[in-house]
């Protein structure tokens, strides 16, 4: 049984960690979707090829992954809130803004997976949809609209999924619902929460 | 008629203790699974564990037929309408297991997405921790039902409610009203 | 079994020469929402029905809407979101120490995959090396408990179906398995044994024995649901060209693990990406050609068959040594040392306590749960708690499977559908 992909060359990786100079992308399909995409940048994260592009290029990147690259499917769109953060990835080249959505890409028949991220403002968190490139997501991007109150332009249907109809508010958003909600406990004078705090 | 007229052997009784005797022996459980705790539930039915000895192995697919709900799980806010839901199908006399310790007090999930303690939806009779509880904890639990309803009031819960258990405002056990899910959960 | 990359290469080859054959289908698109009222195909005649989410047959609290023609379903459509959590909310405010204990509650009847997702993301973020016994020791438990997992499938999957007597038999067995499970973790489900940098303690005195006896058990039940189920000509009947599904519309939605592999794509994280040591062990990747009912059942008891396969070479090869890493940042100081030092005490107090700090990164790990492949995205910002845990589920992908599989079926096929997508709601909704 032979692997499909031959894991990149050593020598190929080790200019990635070199300080100040921009990394050239080992991957090939990194390195494809770099050139084709003006502005995409590459990023080693852990060993793993990721790509940013910009919010609006989303779709298209997607349709060059499936049309161009044969990624047959779209594993997982997903987005974070960065608005709380310590400290922050930096990636050179790369503007951060308070939210990402990150979808990620696996081919089947190479045998390699691709993460593509956005950086999309807090101002107008609209992005592209990908349910008319890969149906699959469609779920995903209703979660990422209900949880995240990412907008995604194109979906055929963005209703909330998870949370009640009639909910309020985009719960993993850092500034929207408490983690931690007071118990009540029957007889009890109040929130067992409060009372610790006294 | 004389007694020795009568040809088959008989016990006396008080009635309520025959009722109680025979609601006690006759619990049938409606499928209420939830979460993790329903395949215990599960478990607890199967054959090692084997719930048949208690004349409670016939988990009712309709509350109707139903007299025990298990709340096996997390109630999440878009699930406790239906379980009050179901709770008001259930025809009277009717018990309440909050198993587990999610559908107790909402468990490690303190966040915006749970009920935090099913209590405030239904009354509940008997709460059986654990995380998810084992068959055991959850047949002790069981046990302990069947000795409130052994021991407990015919008509309880019939008096508690104005409206018999079918309306919307029943009263908790201890007589004060049911506190709100949106004013005490929703921030 | 002919070799699994001779097959995935033979469907490369098509796609190269015959027109982009595996490109996901455009038009197969997952609607959602409510649907207008008095809309329907034909004259009027047809007519919306609720299933769930309190129902017998939805595996917890699924709901179904479906639009129905007599008894036809013409369009289906699963409402989800009656189990959410919020678990992603919570694992933000739980140290990494504590996250496994949130994770394991998703797919609550395989704990140990979304254990072993979450570890091996904080690992790589930590760029953390798990010594060779908790590796092996993983790789047991993970089986063991794909083994519990597609025992309840064929217990609930023949209850479903109507084959009453099979909940029986595969608590039977399933019983077993967690009686070892609790044995070797000290908790029949929800095990938090698996932890960033290891396992939780080592494998208990006598575990072997255990672990072979569970595996003739096993065998022997799954014998007989092999003669219970696979020629019996009424199981046959409602689950044959039941709940068809091809490749490309399994690609096209994000399908993974047994529905993918049952319309005959050997696709196994196990073997394609191996993960742990399963490039060390011998087992083979069940797939099947019809992508039907019939064919996920026997995909599943067919991958019993293979843990145990891999159960026993565990056994045989499991290595001495550390059961977690040695790196003093991770791992908290062995008990006899804590009763003789302050600082292993302090050190301890404030592992558990605070946490230790992750690098500021973000990952995207993924393993091959009983259902497919479950990932985990982290984005860490240099504190003792992630900024984001993401899990993707599969059961929530394979979900959207219902609407091809159900759509011009019967309702009685619905329910035999639900059961063989073997969803699990804790990880649909988290």
């Amino acid at each position: 049984m032979s692997d499909p992909t031959p894991a990149p060359a050593d020598d190929a990786r080790e200019d990635v960690h070199e300080p100040g100079a921009a990394p050239a992308p080992w991957d090939e399909v990194a390195a494809a979707l770099v050139a084709a995409f003006e502005g995409a940048v590459f990023h080693d994260s852990h060993g793993q090829p990721v790509v940013y592009v910009a919010p609006a290029r989303l779709a298209h990147v997607a349709t060059f992954l499936r049309d161009e690259q044969q990624f047959t499917t779209c594993l997982d769109v997903t987005a974070v809130d960065h608005l709380l953060d310590g400290e922050r990835l930096v990636v050179a080249g790369v503007e951060p803004e308070r939210f990402e959505v990150v979808a990620n890409f696996l081919s089947h028949l190479r045998n390699r997976r691709i993460r593509v991220i956005a950086e999309v403002p807090a101002a107008d968190p609209t992005v592209p949809s990908l349910t008319p490139i890969y149906p699959g997501v469609s779920y995903a991007e209703r979660e990422v609209y209900d949880l995240l109150g990412i907008v995604f332009e194109g979906h055929p249907d963005l209703t909330r999924i998870l949370m009640p109809d009639d909910w309020s508010g985009h719960p993993l958003r850092k500034d929207d619902a408490p983690a931690r909600v007071p118990v009540t406990f029957k007889g009890d004078p109040g929130p067992r929460v409060g009372r610790v705090a006294e | 008629m004389p007694l020795d007229a009568i040809p088959y052997n008989f016990l006396t009784g008080r009635l309520e203790d025959v009722v109680r005797w025979a609601r006690r022996n006759s619990v049938f459980p409606a499928t209420f699974g939830l979460a993790c705790c329903a395949l215990e539930m599960m478990a607890t039915g199967a054959a090692h564990y084997d719930l048949a000895r208690y004349g409670m192995e016939i988990f009712r697919a309709s509350p109707r037929q139903a007299d025990l709900m298990f709340v096996a799980g997390r109630v999440s806010q878009k699930m406790a309408p239906v379980l009050r839901q179901v709770y008001d199908q259930m025809v009277e006399p009717k018990w309440v297991i909050s198993m587990g310790v999610c559908a107790s007090s909402g468990g490690m999930f303190n966040n915006y997405a749970i009920v935090q303690g099913v209590d405030q939806i239904v009354p509940v009779d008997v709460y059986v921790p654990g995380c998810p509880p084992g068959p055991e904890t959850l047949m002790h639990g069981i046990l302990a039902l069947h000795e409130q309803i052994r021991t407990g009031e015919l008509l309880k819960r019939r008096q508690a409610s104005p409206t018999g258990g079918a309306g919307i405002e029943i009263a908790q056990r201890d007589g004060a009203p049911a506190p709100s899910l949106t004013a005490s959960t929703r921030a | 079994m002919s070799d699994v990359w001779e097959e995935v290469e033979r469907l490369g080859r098509q796609t190269d020469e015959g027109a982009q054959e595996l490109r996901p289908r455009s038009e197969l698109v997952v609607t959602g929402g409510p649907w207008p009222e008095g809309e329907g195909e034909g004259e009027g005649e047809t007519m919306i029905i609720n299933m769930g989410p309190q129902h017998p047959s939805t595996h917890g609290v699924l709901r179904v809407m479906m639009e129905l023609d007599g008894e036809t379903v013409v369009r289906a459509k699963p409402v989800i979101g009656y189990l959410h959590t919020g678990m992603e909310k919570t694992a933000e405010q739980l140290t990494y120490v504590q996250g496994s204990t949130n994770v394991t509650r998703m797919d609550y009847a395989s704990p140990i995959a979304n254990e072993l997702v979450f570890s091996t993301a904080v690992e790589r973020l930590l760029d953390v090396e798990v010594p060779p016994r908790a590796v092996w020791a993983r790789m047991l438990l993970a089986e063991l408990s794909r083994m519990a997992s597609h025992l309840l499938f064929q217990a609930s999957n023949g209850m479903d179906i109507g084959a009453v007597s099979m909940m029986l038999y595969g608590w039977r067995e399933r019983e077993e398995t967690l009686r070892v499970l609790e044995m070797i973790t000290g908790l029949r489900m929800n095990h938090n044994f698996v932890r960033p940098g290891g396992i939780a303690a080592d494998l208990p005195d006598g575990w072997q024995r255990a672990v072979l006896e569970l595996c003739e058990i096993v065998e022997r039940g799954i014998d007989d649901y092999d003669t219970l189920l696979t020629s019996n000509p009424i199981w046959v009947e409602r689950t044959v060209g039941v709940g068809v599904i091809t490749t490309e519309q399994a690609l096209a939605l994000g399908i993974s693990g047994p529905i993918l592999r049952s319309t005959g794509f050997p696709w196994d994280l196990r073997k394609a990406q191996p993960y742990l040591a399963y490039d060390q062990v011998d087992f083979d990747v069940i797939y099947t050609e019809n992508g039907d009912c019939f064919d996920r059942y026997r995909i599943r008891l067919g991958e019993i068959a293979e843990s145990i396969k891999i159960v026993r070479q565990c056994v045989d090869m499991m290595p001495a040594g550390d059961y977690r890493t040695q790196d003093k940042k991770v791992t908290p100081p062995p008990r006899a040392r804590i009763n003789e030092s302050m600082e292993a005490l302090i050190h301890h107090f404030k592992l558990f306590t605070e946490g230790f700090r992750v690098p500021a990164g973000e990952t995207y790990v993924s393993v091959e749960s009983p259902r497919g492949e479950i990932g985990c995205y982290l984005v860490s910002d240099g504190t003792g708690k992630p900024v984001r845990m993401h899990i993707r589920g599969p059961s929530f992908y394979n979900l959207q499977s219902m609407e091809p599989m159900m759509e011009g079926r019967l309702v009685a096929d619905a329910v035999a559908v639900i059961s063989s997508v073997d969803p699990i709601l804790g990880e649909v909704d988290r």
